[in-house]
């Protein structure tokens, strides 16, 4: 009964106990991905088909030196409360100073997600009392965020297979600033609760995707996408075992024609693989928990990765009224653009919408494209360059020192390097075989001076890290290949001379 | 006469009295006038030591300025490194800030006297200063031979026990530090008239400076969109030169101008001719004493009489300002208390079943009814449901409110008089008769719209009432005009001669030190 992702149909049996209204087994088809919100086949058993809605809330930490709001450093993995201003312990009297480079980060995300960058936006207190909120409130945008109306786009491969890739679009609602938390540690055993503040403070994005996905995978695919570009863009590490980058999923499933069902938020995410799943497990938990009869409550939900399931969040029941009030301490924030930049301003104290759009880098889809034009590789073979981190460089490193054609060299970039790279977890970066050696071993291939499967076992050898050059293994292990024709003659003769009567069947056929 | 502050200065210049006999004889009358109440924390030994510090820079020939060895009080919502504040609340009983306000370090820098913090209402909540978990402070005239003789029945030997009046609030404790001598500035907070209303009451000048103009950091919050930093003084020009050591941007308060504030020395005016005063007329309200009433038309005659255009002007919505004030207000005093939980400062509470139950008990057992008052309508006006009815239409209002100001200036007046408060200052007896919500409400009603329009605005004392107790006229000015309010604020603390303050406690301590300067200049 597990998914099979997007582009497939869901199927389950559900059998239920003899006495019940509907005993009987059937089977129902839930149509995702292609269809959203749209007409969809009923299934064989002409019961209505299920379609499942997604929609995301990333919150991606902000790469800065300091905080959102107060000059303490951003540093992870620091010991606990070591990173805490006056501010962020929210001593009576202290106020927010808004940090420019976040505010930079997230122009640049904006811009990067195609989104309308808002010249004035607000910020607001929502408030909450938890311990590891020393304020009572989080400092976020609600009412005007500096960034709305994006979209990103992201592709996904059909049943696995790379070659058969299609490219879908997300719309982005808004991107907000705010603040992040600090962290509770909650010790049972001796019923405390110990609080950590040194992520308190540190700036946020928040980016609210629109529910125009409905599968695991194509959540997936979009944070995913999203991941790099943040990473390229260099406005959040966005490494998610380290928190910097959070997923919500907000999930649902209805029938065609009629309006959303009532949706569950599922937290506690923290894999791109994890996402996938825990979606796919809510979507599938929602259809049976309907097919049963049963409703779907508007709840919060936590996935545990150990069980692949989601489970409600006790400590989010009850609907909270966060209190939304202006933040009276900061004023509204005023971003310019070549048009609107006042004459005889300091320029560093204001943040110019022009000036960082000029210097955006080269996004993931423009570096496959060029990567598609420039070396005449596949397309989705430019996904796999661009989406495994340090890879386009290694590959270009390859092919700017060997003879070798990029479209050779790409091949054992992805079916040996990487292959190998993904056994020991490693990225291209902290690769046993550098740029260099790849390139010379290939160059021997490529001069005929070895064979392939010779190249292979050099590649072996190559992967140990024992300092060895290509060319002194293929000497060490004599795995040149022969060039003088009478050499090649006489190993020839000698190995028909030793097989006389195979070579005799031979000839008689 | 009893010496201007600042004519002090002069007199430490040259030599005349040194700054440690200047911080003693005023510890002395701290500890002389203790049951004013008007000190939660006396910082004696810290005093003495800045005092010491600058009488080096006195015998150097290198004091720091005009404000160099000079006692100030500041009131116990700022924060003081070192010195405990309190905000006279049960929740920061014992609280010692690791940081001075900028306002407290911009005046310690330039090395002023930091005697000690003064009273007030809890957490700034009230028109009294009789709402703090340290007791009600006493208006040093309640002691004074004006209000004795006029005042006092002849037969009732202890007079001081039931008929004390109060000083106003909620910086009761600055006006009563000042008005008693044992400070020569003090330092309040004005969110809706704190600053001003004891000061009337007090007899002494009381300045609420633009929004914007001086920092807010490390005061500890009211209405953040409102509170401004007040200055007490005994006359406008030391309000002045307070003003001027404290106003310029901060960068830990990004709600500070940018522009760079030019200090400055008042002129004496002679001729008032080109001045527009404007009388807005729906200042005069129900509940306005006759005889308050009588002292601002004086005034007014005053202006009319040596030649200033006087022009009855209309704030067509200053009746709902008092409403629109209680909604914002509370809305933000219900955010900004939300941190005092009880886990990173401050009292916490014993219970420890769960910790919402531990933030119960601490939030019930730190503030008073009147703090959960506010933050309980606060977060009513919050609500989802109610938002738009009460906390966007207040603002609405506000803005109309900041308008009727703006058309009014637009027309050509250059500043406002008014009266600072309904009457003089009544007895606590009577006082306590009325909870805080309606004595705040009365009180704040011809204060607060300066606050609401983020105006500079100064109570001067005017004049002493029929039983012996100041009354103070407002002065509200154009945004950052501070210079021109306290200019014309300054030509009329020269008309009426407001009488100085004639206490025991005073004649006790003061064998001239404090009184020689009748000639002295300003330095």
């Amino acid at each position: 009964a597990a998914a099979r992702g997007c582009g497939g149909v869901w199927r389950r049996v559900l059998r239920r106990g003899p006495g019940g209204p509907r005993s009987v087994s059937r089977l129902w088809r839930a149509v995702a991905c292609s269809a959203r919100g749209g007409a969809v086949p009923a299934g064989h058993s002409g019961l209505a088909p299920w379609v499942p809605v997604v929609g995301l809330e990333i919150h991606a930490q902000i790469s800065s030196n300091s905080k959102l709001f107060s000059g303490s450093k951003v540093q992870f993995a620091a010991p606990p409360n070591s990173l805490v201003s006056f501010f962020d312990a929210s001593l009576p009297g202290t106020l927010p100073v808004l940090n420019k480079r976040c505010v930079e980060a997230a122009v640049m995300t904006g811009l990067a997600l195609n989104c309308t960058i808002n010249k004035k936006s607000l910020f607001d207190r929502k408030h909450y009392f938890y311990a590891d909120l020393p304020a009572g409130y989080q400092i976020t945008q609600q009412r005007v965020p500096i960034a709305v109306n994006g979209s990103l786009s992201y592709s996904l491969c059909i049943d696995n297979k790379m070659s058969q890739m299609v490219t879908k679009t997300v719309r982005i609602k808004q991107i907000q600033l705010e603040q992040d938390s600090g962290k509770s540690l909650h010790d049972d055993a001796r019923s405390q609760t110990l609080v950590d503040l040194n992520r308190a403070g540190v700036g946020l994005m928040e980016v609210v995707m629109e529910p125009d996905m409905c599968c695991g995978e194509e959540a997936a695919a979009a944070v995913r996408e999203l991941q790099l570009i943040l990473q390229t863009l260099g406005s959040s590490q966005a490494i998610m075992a380290e928190g910097q980058l959070r997923v919500d999923a907000n999930v649902s499933v209805h029938h065609p024609g009629e309006p959303y069902g009532v949706r569950t938020e599922v937290k506690n995410i923290n894999s791109v693989r994890f996402l996938a799943k825990a979606v796919d497990y809510e979507i599938q938990r929602q259809i049976k928990e309907l097919e049963n009869g049963g409703t779907v409550l508007n709840e919060t939900r936590a996935f545990d990765s150990k069980l692949g399931c989601t489970v409600p969040m006790r400590d989010k029941e009850g609907k909270q009224d966060y209190r939304f009030m202006p933040e009276p301490n900061l004023p509204p924030l005023i971003l310019y653009d070549a048009k609107s930049l006042p004459a005889n301003v300091n320029h560093q104290q204001v943040v110019n919408i022009d000036w960082i759009h000029e210097r955006l880098p080269d996004l993931p889809s423009v570096r496959r494209a060029k990567l598609v034009e420039l070396y005449g590789i596949l397309p989705e073979h430019s996904f796999t360059l661009v989406n495994e981190d340090g890879l386009t460089d290694f590959f270009e490193d390859v092919v700017k020192q060997t003879q070798m054609k990029p479209k050779k060299v790409i091949g054992w970039i992805l079916s040996d390097l990487l292959s190998h790279l993904k056994q020991h977890s490693l990225t291209a970066k902290e690769s046993p075989i550098s740029a260099f050696l790849l390139a010379d071993l290939l160059n021997l291939l490529e001069k005929g001076e070895i064979s392939s499967s010779a190249a292979k076992q050099v590649f072996e050898e190559l992967w140990k890290g024992e300092g060895k050059t290509p060319l002194e293994i293929v000497k060490e292990k004599q795995l040149e290949l022969i060039q003088d024709q009478e050499e090649l003659e006489q190993i020839c003769q000698a190995v028909i001379d030793e097989r006389e009567k195979e070579v005799i069947m031979a000839v008689l056929g | 006469r009893l010496a201007l502050p600042f004519q002090m200065s002069a007199a430490l210049k040259e030599g005349r009295v040194t700054p440690t006999e200047l911080c003693q004889r005023c510890l002395a009358l701290i500890r002389s006038t203790r049951f004013l109440n008007a000190y939660i924390t006396v910082a004696e030994e810290t005093a003495f030591k800045q005092a010491e510090e600058s009488e080096k820079r006195y015998k150097r020939g290198q004091p720091l300025g005009e404000l160099d060895g000079i006692p100030i009080a500041v009131k116990d919502n700022f924060n003081t490194a070192g010195i405990e504040t309190t905000c006279a609340s049960n929740m920061l009983k014992g609280y010692i800030s690791p940081y001075n306000a900028t306002v407290v370090q911009k005046l310690l820098d330039q090395g002023a006297v930091l005697l000690g913090k003064t009273n007030l209402d809890e957490f700034a909540m009230g028109s009294g200063s009789t709402d703090g978990v340290f007791g009600p402070v006493r208006n040093p005239w309640s002691y004074s031979r004006q209000y004795k003789e006029k005042c006092v029945p002849k037969s009732d030997s202890e007079p001081e026990n039931s008929n004390w009046v109060i000083t106003g609030g909620s910086s009761g404790g600055s006006a009563a530090a000042v008005s008693a001598f044992t400070c020569f500035a003090a330092l309040g907070s004005d969110t809706g008239g704190s600053t001003r209303n004891p000061a009337a009451h007090c007899g002494v000048v009381g300045l609420k400076p633009t929004y914007g103009l001086i920092s807010r950091h490390g005061l500890i919050p009211l209405v953040n969109s409102m509170d401004v930093p007040g200055i007490l003084t005994r006359c406008v020009d030391d309000a002045a030169v307070v003003l001027g050591s404290l106003a310029g941007h901060d960068p830990k308060d990004s709600t500070t101008v940018q522009d760079i504030f030019q200090p400055f020395a008042l002129p004496s005016l002679t001729d008032v001719s080109k001045l527009s005063i404007g009388i807005p007329k729906e200042y005069h309200v129900p509940g306005l004493s006759s005889e308050i009433l009588a002292v601002w038309s004086k005034a007014a005659d005053l202006f009319k009489n040596a030649g200033a255009k006087v022009i009855e002007v209309s704030l067509p919505h200053t009746c709902y300002s008092i409403v629109c004030y209680h909604v914002l207000c509370t809305a933000e005093v219900a955010s900004n208390m939300a941190r005092f939980d009880g886990l990173e400062y401050g009292h916490r509470s014993d219970m420890n079943e769960s910790t919402e139950s531990m933030y119960a008990a601490t939030r019930r057992e730190g503030f008073s009814d009147v703090v959960r008052g506010r933050i309980l309508s606060g977060n009513y006006f919050l609500l989802k449901q109610n938002y738009e009815d009460y906390f966007v239409k207040a603002q609405k209002v506000r803005r109309l409110i900041a308008n009727d100001f703006v058309k009014v200036f637009g027309s050509g007046i250059d500043v406002l008089l008014t009266p600072t408060t309904l009457s003089d200052a009544i007895p606590y007896m009577e006082f306590i008769k009325e909870d805080n919500r309606t004595r705040s409400t009365q009180d704040d009603i011809l204060t607060q719209a300066a606050n609401m329009a983020g105006l500079p605005a100064v109570s001067i004392p005017t004049a002493l009432s029929q039983r012996g107790l100041p009354i103070g006229l407002q002065f509200i000015g154009r945004s950052f005009q501070e210079k021109q309010l306290l200019t014309v604020a300054k030509w009329f603390e020269k008309q009426v001669k407001f009488p100085v303050i004639q206490l025991e406690e005073v004649k006790k301590w003061d064998d001239g030190v404090l009184q020689h300067q009748k000639s002295a200049s300003f330095s």
